[in-house]
């Protein structure tokens, strides 16, 4: 099953959405609550991350029998060093954002601790590419 | 314990999401950074925050909460308001700062 979901840049009202969706969606597939929970939480920091940093972004939801496969690809200012951005606390969320309570570096580190695999690819003023895949069955 | 019984216990006023009084309180998680709560939240965890807009309501439903307290006697923004009567997921709201109310919902599940 595949579903597509579109991200405006700086879309607060919306943000959460896809991973609203996913996870109804996962609940009617009757997958394990412990695995929902990983998806919503990965595909939640990564929505997010598009909301707060890039202009637009889709993500591409591939539910199967053995894994869910999620692809989220924006058009941004890319990331200039992602082992940096991968370091809890570091974030380059604007102080609006941080008022909100995001951005406190702690997305990313989200998504790698509930990720079976997370890859993530950027080029800086083109935008960034994450994947992350959360398998059905223990490996 | 259910979230009505925090209310009538804590002297909580509700505001929204009322439908959702009768759920399961399982604990409580205090914090205002949202990746932290994304995080570290259980499920039917009361969240205690002084945050009030929209993108709590979608966290407290995304890890289903039970409830979100709001602390100093801050109201939810309309579109908070709004997203929590959608969920059936209640917003209450205590005069006491997060500290104080963190401690007495604790004495009450714990004690």
């Amino acid at each position: 099953m595949d579903f597509i979901f579109n991200i405006e840049g700086g879309d607060f009202t919306n943000a959460g959405f896809a991973s609203s969706e996913v996870k109804k969606i996962l609940k009617k597939l009757n997958v394990d609550p412990k695995i929902t929970r990983r998806v919503v939480v990965a595909l939640y920091e990564a929505e997010v991350n598009v909301v707060a940093h890039a202009y637009r972004g889709v993500i591409h939801v591939d539910i199967d029998t053995d894994h869910i496969g999620i692809v989220l690809d924006d058009e941004g200012p890319g990331i200039s060093s992602i082992e940096q951005a991968m370091q809890e606390g570091f974030s380059t969320a604007s102080p609006k954002v941080r008022e909100m309570g995001f951005g406190a570096g702690m997305g990313l580190p989200n998504i790698s601790k509930n990720a079976d695999v997370l890859n993530i690819t950027s080029e800086v003023g083109k935008g960034t590419k994450v994947e992350i895949i959360t398998y059905l069955k223990p490996q | 314990m259910t979230v009505k019984e925090i209310i009538e216990t804590l002297q909580l006023t509700l505001v929204g999401g009322g439908q959702g009084m009768d759920k399961e309180v399982t604990g409580a998680y205090t914090s205002d950074l949202l990746s932290d709560v994304m995080g570290n939240i259980n499920e039917g965890n009361v969240w205690i925050t002084l945050q009030t807009h929209k993108n709590v309501m979608a966290i407290a439903s995304l890890r289903d909460a039970s409830a979100v307290i709001l602390v100093k006697g801050l109201q939810p923004d309309a579109d908070m308001l709004e997203k929590a009567n959608d969920e059936g997921i209640p917003v209450l709201v205590t005069e006491l700062p997060a500290f104080e109310i963190s401690g007495k919902l604790y004495q009450l599940l714990f004690k």
